[in-house]
């Protein structure tokens, strides 16, 4: 064990599987000889080679197409997409081509590609550093969808990840890199000392489609992934409200029994997500929460989410959601 | 009735139009182009210098007099350009009756390489049998120089209970990983850069595979072309990238894709070795090909070829071309008809004759018609039996998700 932040556990699951499988190949704007505007390829280059590990032109289309070409080809790329805003000019690729190509072949061909992608706020990105485009990619068959939260589950996500052989969008919360964020800019703590850094440095890796539990209650649900994970945990303390707090991890396929089970044991349901309210991930659980758990809840289903405008960048704390919204959301829950 | 209106304008800003529209004289320049115009280079040392007159010329091999001459006749045996002869009527006479199926309702859909009969069929001749094929669905003839058997390809072309993408796509967007010969997609430039991926896996694998593909001159248009061109003049992986100009686009004129000079042209400024060749001349097209894939095998990477041909049918069955250019167009093209061209070439040298084609021509018509018999005999369009409805939910992931097991339990078959 060591601890680890985000963007060296995601380094520890890249350097191990470079190590696993020789078909394991990563390439990426920036993330060869330099390592990454995030740092989170560094050192794989000059421990791996650059036949391996190799910067690319800048052109995130060409990118997804290349990746799909040596999926099909018998290798396991890792691409990055160095933010997640700028995953729009691989959209055909990865929506009609890398996510459709078994299907559309009968099974002849697949292309096992994972697209790592910084994504959400936090960070005064502006609207062009700052986007959660999640249900951009959940909304497409053929593509699972993963979104990290701590160094423990970003090693072990990515690790099932690079193995599926089904592409993967996994989305890492550049928040969170260097440590849990709460929702208060002015105290930023680091991951020391947090039990999600303990990471172990060999090989391990967590299922895709599993939640976690991240703490026990009983009268509230609250349900989120990514950066809004820590901020519930806040939202939550401010609540005073006993809450079962559930990181999705894995939105498609999602853990729709930890969900249901959950909600049916509380009565109450808060999901929280940093994207867009309209057509955002939430609307998609909210009506299987209501479909499966009708007769248990005990309050409207609500949603605490980023809103239905551009990502602001001085007010960038008025879009997120914050631990007191979430916190109001939960008591409005309890009035019911 | 009002009067036409012009489709072109220089103003305010330059709106092409084509040469020739219904019910005018079909133009075209005559070739000034010969056999003996343009040198071989070396295929392992050859730079994109070295073929700044390949790009702006016509590689030719068979001359206006029927016989093979220059620097680029690649000497083929006629065992192979028979067999060359043969591939191409067999595909110009299975699209022949897969129209007619489509017209009389038994295909939903169809796409024809009428006139491009030669691109893909001598091109992948010209290769080695572990190569790829990244078609479009207009290099459809590469899968029987691959031996795809008909009655296969008419079954994914009708979508019943046989076809091996179980009915979905729509017909000649073929799958058959047997031959090395990727599953066709819609988008129309997607696959070009995607073939620069599966060349560079060849060479990280250290395998000895060169990948061929093609994208049409309207889509050269796509951000596609260029990401594979600025990749494989980066990465330098072997692979052969084809931009067919038939010059049309649907309705729209090759001048509407680019306003260079020419398709070959642009891959210059890559650094890539870029050729233009003859696309109906069989022994131009096999000799390029060879050559680029000589060039890859060297180690020494892409080549960027500009096939020269005519769409002489329609874009697919959907499409009228009478109503955007002069129906006599294809019959004033100085590049004339390939199988034509390669029939009276082995005639003139005494390896052929029209008793021969006449033959061959009715035996490649059973052949069709009887594999066209046993196919519907697997499901017809208009009463199947279709691949079962449960295979809507098969394939989308390697094992099937909770959720794709419950609609599927709702579709309730």
């Amino acid at each position: 064990m060591a601890n680890m932040n985000i963007i060296g556990a995601l380094n520890s699951a890249l350097d191990s599987m470079l190590e696993r499988d020789e078909n394991v190949i990563i390439f990426g704007e920036d993330i060869g000889y330099f390592g990454g505007v995030f740092r989170v390829t560094d050192g794989l280059q000059e421990k791996h080679g650059s036949r391996r590990v190799f910067d690319s032109p800048l052109a995130e289309g060409g990118l997804a197409a290349i990746a799909f070409g040596m999926g099909l080809n018998g290798l396991r790329p890792v691409v990055e997409i160095q933010f997640s805003d700028y995953i729009f000019p691989a959209y055909d690729q990865i929506v009609n081509e890398i996510a459709k190509l078994r299907h559309r072949s009968g099974g002849e061909f697949w292309t096992p590609v994972t697209i790592r992608t910084p994504a959400g706020g936090g960070i005064r990105g502006g609207h062009h550093h700052s986007q959660s485009p999640e249900a951009q990619f959940t909304h497409t068959p053929g593509l699972k969808v993963v979104y990290c939260s701590t160094p423990y589950n970003a090693k072990g996500l990515l690790t099932s990840a690079i193995e599926c052989n089904d592409p993967v969008i996994f989305f890492e919360p550049k928040r969170c890199y260097r440590g849990p964020f709460y929702g208060d800019p002015h105290d930023v703590p680091t991951w020391a000392g947090h039990p999600d850094a303990e990471v172990p440095e060999e090989h391990y890796s967590i299922p895709l489609g599993e939640a976690r539990l991240v703490q026990e209650g009983e009268a509230c649900t609250v349900i989120a992934w990514g950066a809004m994970v820590h901020v519930c945990e806040q939202g939550i303390r401010g609540s005073g409200v006993a809450c079962d707090l559930i990181d999705l991890q894995t939105l498609v396929p999602w853990d729709r029994d930890a969900v249901v089970d959950s909600v049916s044991k509380t009565g109450r349901c808060v999901i929280v997500h940093e994207a867009p309210k309209t057509s955002g991930f939430g609307a998609e659980m909210a009506a299987s929460v209501q479909e499966r758990c009708f007769y248990s809840l005990e309050a409207p289903i609500e949603r605490v989410t980023g809103w239905d405008t551009p990502f602001p960048h001085s007010t960038e704390w008025d879009y997120m959601p914050g631990p007191s919204r979430i916190a109001e959301a939960i008591q409005r829950t309890q009035e019911a | 009735m009002t009067e036409r209106e012009p489709d072109a304008t220089s103003e305010p800003y330059t709106v092409p139009t084509a040469p020739s529209r219904p019910g005018d004289q079909p133009e075209f320049d005559a070739w000034p182009w010969t056999p003996a115009d343009l040198e071989r280079p070396d295929p392992a040392t050859c730079e994109s210098e070295d073929t700044r007159e390949h790009a702006r010329g016509l590689v030719r091999v068979l001359g206006d007099d029927d016989l093979a001459s220059g620097a680029w006749d690649p000497g083929l045996d006629a065992d192979t350009l028979r067999r060359g002869l043969e591939l191409m009527v067999l595909l110009r006479i299975f699209d022949d009756r897969m129209m007619k199926m489509q017209r009389t309702g038994k295909l939903s859909f169809y796409m024809c390489s009428l006139g491009e009969e030669a691109v893909a069929i001598a091109q992948v001749m010209a290769l080695q049998e572990q190569d790829w094929i990244f078609p479009t669905y207009r290099q459809p003839g590469a899968q029987f120089v691959r031996g795809r058997d008909l009655v296969s390809m008419i079954n994914h072309c009708i979508g019943n209970i046989e076809d091996n993408i179980k009915g979905r796509q729509m017909p000649v967007h073929y799958s058959y990983r047997e031959g090395r010969f990727i599953s066709v997609s819609s988008p129309v430039g997607t696959q070009f850069p995607q073939a620069v991926g599966v060349a560079m896996a060849s060479a990280y694998r250290g395998l000895d595979e060169v990948t061929i593909t093609w994208i049409g001159d309207g889509a050269s248009a796509e951000g596609d072309y260029h990401y594979a061109l600025t990749f494989a003049s980066v990465y330098k992986p072997p692979v052969i990238l084809n931009v067919v100009n038939n010059q049309w686009a649907i309705s729209t004129h090759m001048n509407l894709a680019t306003g260079g000079p020419n398709f070959a042209s642009r891959g210059l400024p890559y650094g890539i070795p870029s050729i233009r060749v003859d696309g109906n001349d069989f022994l131009a097209l096999y000799s390029v090909t060879k050559w680029a894939r000589e060039r890859a095998g060297a180690g020494a990477g892409p080549t960027h070829i500009e096939v020269l041909t005519y769409r002489a049918a329609g874009h697919s069955s959907s499409d009228d071309p009478t109503r955007y250019r002069p129906a006599d167009e294809y019959s004033a093209w100085p590049g004339g008809d390939p199988i034509e061209r390669l029939k009276a070439h082995l005639i003139a040298v005494g390896e052929w004759s029209a008793e021969q084609q006449e033959e061959l021509e009715s035996r490649i018509d059973d052949d069709v018609m009887a594999a066209y018999k046993e196919a519907v005999t697997h499901g017809d369009l208009a009463s199947g039996p279709y691949p079962p409805a449960s295979t809507i939910f098969t394939e989308v992931y390697e094992e099937m998700p909770w959720h794709l097991q419950e609609q599927r339990e709702e579709l309730g078959k």
